[in-house]
């Protein structure tokens, strides 16, 4: 069965629609045994479509990576099949979807992205009892609101911003404390000032004084401004949370600039670890260090998507990875729970010990709905590609820092 | 506080961005000046040429600049096409129907960007997308400099089309009393769709000097409509040369505000000047009295 | 106001109020509720807009002030929420008379007033974006306490009746404007304002009074968006979106009639979600589709819905009479 099916999947997967996968296999394939629908919610079109398109890609690759490998093993061998839902970049979508799900049978729910659509769809999911896998949305607030079928697979605002400040404080002493001042750069929504706040109010902590905090809309039109206040500061070090756009933006007008602090150590940046923005701008890229949501680089079957992922000539963000790993996080559990039933999926998620996923975490453990075995990385720009170089454990290259020397 | 070099700077920033932004008010103003109707669709036209511009750089090595040859008479088609076929029989001359056609428009032009090119953000990576010109202590970004001549000779050519040209004559014509100039023959539609086509030219140019240092997606243009609004307004509805300086001031306001209040809240600085304006002078710093 | 210009209202809210008896399916019920919302707040709009003639494209202005003084207020004063809702419907209606106030006295109409309400509305947008009062770009976020004291419901059956009965309301509002003298000055206002000024109306008043309740209107319509997604943030409560939605509803519908938000709402939010039903997995058809259709709803009924409607009727009952 599996050389009959091989061809398929491969010009499938070149077609890029794995969603038609079950579509295409032959009916009595189907017909073998029943299927379980698990809803897959994604910001597709609107503000945030590049970011839901990337989870979508990352859901499907599970989906279909399940499906051809015999099915749910705990429900002996049936397949996933996968209900999409468009959340149009606002949370009334996002609702509307969720109720729709919840009309088509979906024994559970995975992403959201945006932390306004995780808040609404999760409450709304909340309503059936209906388990609901946070993708992305870092708001704390998403996990803490005591629902029940809340769990959110990758780290929040809280560990990512401990993390990042003491991997930061790490590599300044690592190099001699070469950086004191610090300009924080972010963009104006829920994401960029969230983050600001916590790193003003963290950074003297630490021994950084913070020169300014300069937040900047989304979409900008023009960073130059931007540029020029740091050039004139002249900071040691430069804290970049934005978008893509408006962070390639500033990347161009400070090398234009020749503006070139000692380093630049981006948090959960919209670019900083993206394989277009290096590509595309080596020179300016180089040497940018960020804390993000990232793949586990030594992780063979992290590796293998990204080869499959770039075969389409697409870019292998860490949406793709840590959708790919919520869903068979979701699947892990149903097979634990034995049947599609929603508090059984519930408890087996409440008591996981997931391992297989293609992240950076240690075993699965949820408290309170959220993972704390999550944990984000330290990526630089190294010699046109992403390295690792936080935490040692997952590491695959040595920090570089100063950067300018 | 800051030197006044940077201060300088930031002037010069200003100036510049607020060449390009004119340029896309232009359209807006001349659309608004004769047709009297709010284009909603301009952000999502200037989305589509910003589209154009990358693929033919993409799939033909042309350079933007070059773009401007083919693309400007290009766009200027496509917007004569668009009054004359879609926003003229669809609107009946209604001024809540155009609103309503153009949102649609806009609407269908926006997505069908998405559902063709997906929603990544793209850049052109030109080998002179980072070069200076120095200029004392200042870094001028050439590509930029070379945005703010081209703009502003857009806007004196428009100009000369207006005021010298048989064309100009019946758009202005057209523009101070649509029955009179029917009377003596003007065709009304033709001039319509012509003024509309003038628009969208001026976007297919505004897309070329904004592309070497921009970035485009499919909802790019909307980060450029509210400004162009202000500007439209600002120099008073209608008026090219206030189109101009409007453009350049707001570029400047954004600028020193973003400089002293920061980028987000130095928006704010617009808005206020805006409706301070409109509260004092209604119509425009530079439009004749109503 | 007669009992022919009441009785359709009624029984027309008393019909849409038995669909939870029947149709019992969240999806629909949840739609209905926000398509509720959005009309709501285009009634609103459509007060100013429809009959007075005042386009406004800021109205995000009113519906935001009215979702985030609903939120604030029981967050950060622990007021009773349907205190909250009821205050947040006055701070809307006094945001209105202010941006009244200002516009109206300096002259400003047409695209002008279109204009400086935008303005006004992206001004409030940036500062409850950055104040940290609002929550700044975290926004605000309801506490989930499932109590009916709490002006939150089990149901979502519960909630749409409220959202009913406060078009229901505003149905009868419009209605009674309709009728009224300060309706009739409003329209005066709207066909030629010189010449209701020389006929004696008092224009300023009379635009006020119309902007103040559209804010109102609309500001609880925000309230009611607070109360039901439990959660604001800036670009939902001022952002652009909204003020867009308030417009189309009523010019899909018919401009300046009781009716037209409400159609205008159901056959945009209807349509919307039929193209998304219909559309593939490629995004953006869908709502390149549903532009399409705008334009050609515009391009074969200019009226609207209801001026459709009403060209058919009349047609048919030419035909029947020739």
């Amino acid at each position: 069965m599996k050389n009959i099916m091989r061809p398929t999947r491969r010009s499938i997967l070149r077609a890029g629609a794995a969603s038609a996968a079950v579509l295409a296999m032959p009916a009595y394939l189907r017909a073998q045994s029943q299927s379980v629908k698990i809803g897959i919610l994604q910001p597709v079109t609107g503000a945030l479509a590049q970011d839901g398109e990337f989870g979508r890609m990352g859901a499907e690759m599970a989906i279909k990576e399940i499906n051809d490998s015999g099915g749910l093993k705990g429900l002996g061998g049936a397949k996933l099949e996968m209900v999409f839902g468009d959340a149009r970049s606002n949370p009334e979508a996002g609702t509307q979807e969720v109720e729709k799900m919840q009309a088509d049978g979906v024994a559970a729910i995975v992403g959201g992205f945006a932390s306004p659509i995780c808040l609404a769809a999760t409450q709304a999911a909340a309503r059936y009892d209906l388990p609901y896998i946070v993708d992305v949305g870092v708001s704390d607030p998403i996990v803490q609101r005591g629902l029940k079928n809340t769990f959110r697979f990758a780290p929040g605002f809280g560990i990512v911003t401990g993390f990042a400040l003491d991997n930061l404080v790490k590599l300044n002493d690592g190099a001699g404390k070469p950086a004191k001042t610090v300009v924080l750069v972010h963009e104006d929504g829920l994401f960029g000032s969230g983050l600001a706040k916590l790193m003003q109010a963290e950074l003297p902590k630490r021994g950084f004084e913070i020169l300014e905090t300069i937040a900047h809309p989304t979409p900008a039109r023009d960073m130059s401004n931007v540029a020029l206040r740091i050039r004139s500061l002249n900071p040691d070090l430069v804290i970049p949370s934005s978008y893509y756009g408006e962070f390639v933006l500033l990347a161009r007008t400070m090398q234009q600039q020749r503006i070139r602090p000692k380093g630049v150590y981006a948090v959960l940046n919209g670019a900083a670890s993206n394989y277009r923005f290096v590509k595309e701008f080596t020179e300016a890229s180089n040497g940018i260090m960020d804390c993000n949501h990232w793949y586990d680089p030594r992780n063979p079957k992290a590796l293998e998507l990204k080869k499959q992922v770039e075969a389409q000539g697409k870019v292998f963000a860490y949406n793709v990875p840590l959708n790919y790993s919520c869903v068979k996080l979701l699947a892990d559990a149903i097979n634990r729970a034995g049947s599609a039933d929603r508090p059984k999926i519930i408890e087996a998620l409440n008591t996981s010990t997931f391992k297989d996923h293609i992240m950076p975490y240690s075993e699965t453990k949820f408290v309170n709905g959220q993972n704390m075995g999550a944990a984000p990385v330290n990526t630089q720009v190294q010699g046109n590609d992403i390295k690792v170089i936080f935490p040692d454990t997952f590491a695959d290259a040595k920090p570089q820092f100063p950067v300018t020397g | 506080m800051y030197s006044p070099a940077i201060i300088a700077e930031a002037v010069v920033n200003g100036l510049m961005a607020g060449a390009v932004y004119a340029l896309i008010a232009l359209g807006l103003t001349l659309v608004y000046g004769v047709l009297h109707i709010i284009n909603f669709a301009h952000g999502a036209l200037l989305t589509a040429a910003m589209f154009a511009v990358w693929v033919v750089y993409e799939a033909f090595g042309l350079d933007p600049y070059l773009a401007i040859l083919p693309l400007t008479p290009l766009f200027f088609g496509l917007g004569y096409a668009v009054q004359r076929f879609v926003i003229g029989p669809a609107s009946h001359g209604n001024d809540s129907n155009i609103l309503l056609v153009t949102l649609g428009l806009s609407i269908a032009i926006e997505n069908a960007l998405l559902a063709g090119f997906r929603s990544d953000t793209r850049t052109l990576n030109t080998d002179y997308g980072f070069q200076v010109v120095e200029f004392g202590p200042l870094l001028l970004s050439k590509p930029r400099l070379i945005g703010f001549g081209a703009a502003i000779l857009v806007t004196v050519l428009l100009w000369l089309l207006l005021s010298r040209t048989d064309t100009g004559k019946a758009i202005r014509a057209v523009a101070k009393e649509k029955f009179g100039a029917s009377l003596v023959g003007i065709d009304v539609a033709h001039v319509y769709a012509v003024t509309f086509g003038l628009g969208c030219a001026c976007l297919a140019v505004a897309a070329c000097l904004l592309m070497p240092t921009f970035y485009v997606n499919p909802r790019i243009g909307q980060a450029f409509v509210l400004v162009a609004f202000t500007i439209v307004v600002l120099g008073g509805m209608g008026s090219i040369p206030g189109a101009l300086l409007g453009g350049l001031f707001i570029g400047v306001v954004e600028s020193l505000c973003g400089l002293f209040l920061g980028d987000s809240l130095g928006q704010i600085g617009i808005f206020l000047i805006f409706i301070l304006v409109l509260l004092v002078r209604p119509t425009g710093m530079f439009g004749a009295k109503a | 106001m007669t009992f022919r210009d009441i009785a359709p209202i009624v029984v027309l809210i008393a019909l849409i109020a038995f669909v939870p008896a029947f149709i019992t399916a969240n999806t629909v019920l949840n739609f209905l509720v926000f398509t509720l919302i959005i009309a709501l707040a285009a009634q609103g709009w459509n007060i100013l807009g429809g009959f007075g003639g005042q386009f406004s494209f800021g109205h995000a202005a009113f519906f935001g002030t009215g979702a985030y003084a609903a939120a604030l207020l029981q967050v950060r004063l622990g007021i009773n929420p349907w205190v909250a809702f009821a205050i947040g419907t006055v701070v809307g209606a006094a945001v209105g008379w202010v941006i009244g106030y200002l516009s109206f006295r300096s002259g400003l109409r047409g695209s002008y007033f279109a204009l400086v309400t935008l303005a006004f509305a992206e001004v409030l947008r940036i500062l409850a974006n950055a104040a940290t009062f609002t929550g700044g770009a975290a926004g605000v976020l309801i506490k989930l306490d499932v109590r009916p004291g709490n002006f939150q419901f089990e149901s979502r059956g519960a909630f749409f009746w409220i959202a009913l009965a406060l078009v229901g309301a505003v149905l009868l509002l419009t209605r009674w404007i309709e009728r009224s003298r300060f309706g009739a000055q409003l329209v005066a206002v709207r066909e030629n304002e010189a010449a209701a000024k020389a006929l004696g109306v008092d224009t300023l008043r009379v635009k006020l009074g119309a902007i103040t309740v559209s804010g109102a209107v609309t500001a609880a319509a925000g309230g009611l968006y607070a109360q039901y997604f439990l959660y604001v943030d800036a670009n939902i409560a001022y952002g652009t979106w909204i003020s867009v939605e308030v417009i189309l509803a009523p010019i899909v519908g018919g401009l300046g009639t009781v009716f037209g938000p409400l159609v205008g709402a159901v056959a945009l939010h209807g349509l919307g979600e039929i193209t998304k039903l219909a559309a593939g997995s490629v995004p953006g058809i869908d709502l390149m589709v549903f532009g399409g259709l705008l334009v050609a709803a515009v391009a074969f009924a200019p009226a609207g819905i209801l001026g459709l409607m009403r060209r058919s009727a009349r047609s048919r009952g030419a035909a029947r009479h020739a």
